[in-house]
C-alpha cells in the first residue's frame, strides 16, 4: 500500500513537472541530440530563429570559437529539425546567434545578479545545467540551484 | 512469414554488432592501409605529432593544448572549457570504436590545430599512439 502512494506520489509529481517543462518541451530527435549535446545540452530549437539557425548551422567551423563542422547530411537533417521547431519573432533573435543574447533571454534573467554569472560554478551563461537542475530532461523552475546550492526563492529573499 | 520476420530481424541484430565491433586497431590497420604499401604505423612519431605545436591557431598550438600531454587524463577545451573525456582506448573504452566519430573529430580538430586534414599516416600513428599508453 505505501508502495502505491509513493508511486502515485511520485507519477503526480513527475506530471507536474512536465507540465512547467511544457513551454520548452520539444519532439525528440536522436541527430539533433547526438550532435548538439556532445559540447553543450542541446538547446531546445525555440530558444532561436530559424533566420538564426540557418546561420548558426552554415558556420559550425567556427562556432564560439570551436570548430564543431558536421557532415553535410547531418547539418541539413538537423537544421531542418532546428527550422521546424524554431522560436519566432524578436524575442527569440539575437544579431550575435547567442541564446543569451535574446530578448526572452534576458528577461528571465533579468533578476540574476552579475556575481552569479561569473561564479566558477557558472562561468558563461551557455552552462544552464549550473543552475537549472536536469534542464536536459525539461525545465521545472523548481530544479533552479542558485551556486552554492540555494533554491532561487532563498536568493530573492537575500535581495531584500 | 514469421520465420522470415525472425531471420529479418536476426540479420539487422548481427548487422549492428558488427557495425560497432570495431576497435582502435581496426583504425589503425586501415588508415595504414590507406597510408600506402610499406608504411609501419609508429606510435613515436605519433606522440610527437600530439605535442608539435604547430602555431596555426594561438589559443590550440598542438593537440595536448586541450587534450593535455596525457591520454589516460580528462583534458579542457582551451576556449569553452568542456571537459574532454580521456582519449586512450585504456581509460575509455568508447575512443576508436565508432567511424563516424573518428573521422568528425579527426577532421574538426586537425583543421582547426593543423589547419589541414591529417593524413592516413598521421592517423594511424595517432591512434597507434593512444593504443601504446599515450603518455609524452
Amino acid at each position: 500500500m505505501n508502495r502505491f502512494i509513493a508511486l502515485l506520489l511520485l507519477a503526480l509529481g513527475m506530471n507536474a513537472a512536465y507540465a512547467e517543462g511544457g513551454k520548452l518541451a520539444v519532439p525528440a530527435n536522436a541527430k539533433w541530440q547526438e550532435e548538439c549535446s556532445s559540447c553543450h545540452i542541446a538547446y531546445p530549437p525555440k530558444l532561436l530563429t530559424a533566420d538564426n539557425w540557418e546561420k548558426m548551422m552554415g558556420g559550425l567551423n567556427k562556432h564560439f570559437g570551436a570548430n564543431a563542422e558536421l557532415d553535410a547530411k547531418d547539418n541539413k537533417d538537423i537544421l531542418e529539425f532546428l527550422k521546424a521547431n524554431a522560436g519566432s519573432g524578436e524575442r527569440h533573435s539575437a544579431a550575435s546567434l547567442r541564446i543569451s543574447d535574446t530578448p526572452w533571454f534576458k528577461r528571465e534573467h533579468r533578476s540574476v545578479a552579475a556575481k552569479e554569472w561569473v561564479h566558477p560554478e557558472v562561468k558563461s551563461k551557455s552552462n544552464c545545467s549550473a543552475c537549472h537542475q536536469n534542464v536536459a530532461r525539461g525545465y521545472s523552475e523548481r530544479d533552479i540551484r542558485m551556486p552554492g546550492g540555494k533554491r532561487w526563492e532563498e536568493e530573492e529573499d537575500d535581495d531584500d | 512469414m514469421t520465420a522470415k520476420r525472425i531471420a529479418l530481424a536476426l540479420l539487422l541484430l548481427t548487422g549492428t554488432a558488427q557495425a560497432l565491433a570495431e576497435t582502435p586497431k581496426d583504425f589503425v590497420a586501415k588508415y595504414a592501409a590507406e597510408a600506402g604499401a610499406g608504411f609501419k604505423p609508429s606510435a613515436a612519431r605519433g606522440k610527437s605529432f600530439f605535442t608539435k605545436e604547430f602555431g596555426v591557431n594561438k589559443d590550440m598550438p598542438s593537440c595536448s593544448t586541450c587534450h593535455t600531454k596525457d591520454m589516460n587524463a580528462s583534458g579542457k577545451h582551451a576556449i569553452t572549457g568542456k571537459v574532454i573525456e580521456p582519449l586512450a582506448p585504456a581509460a575509455n573504452p568508447e575512443r576508436f570504436t565508432t567511424a563516424k566519430k573518428v573521422e568528425k573529430w579527426f577532421k574538426r580538430n586537425c583543421n582547426e590545430v593543423v589547419g589541414r586534414e591529417c593524413t592516413p599516416a598521421e592517423k594511424a600513428d595517432f591512434i597507434q599512439f593512444a593504443i601504446e599508453g599515450g603518455k609524452a
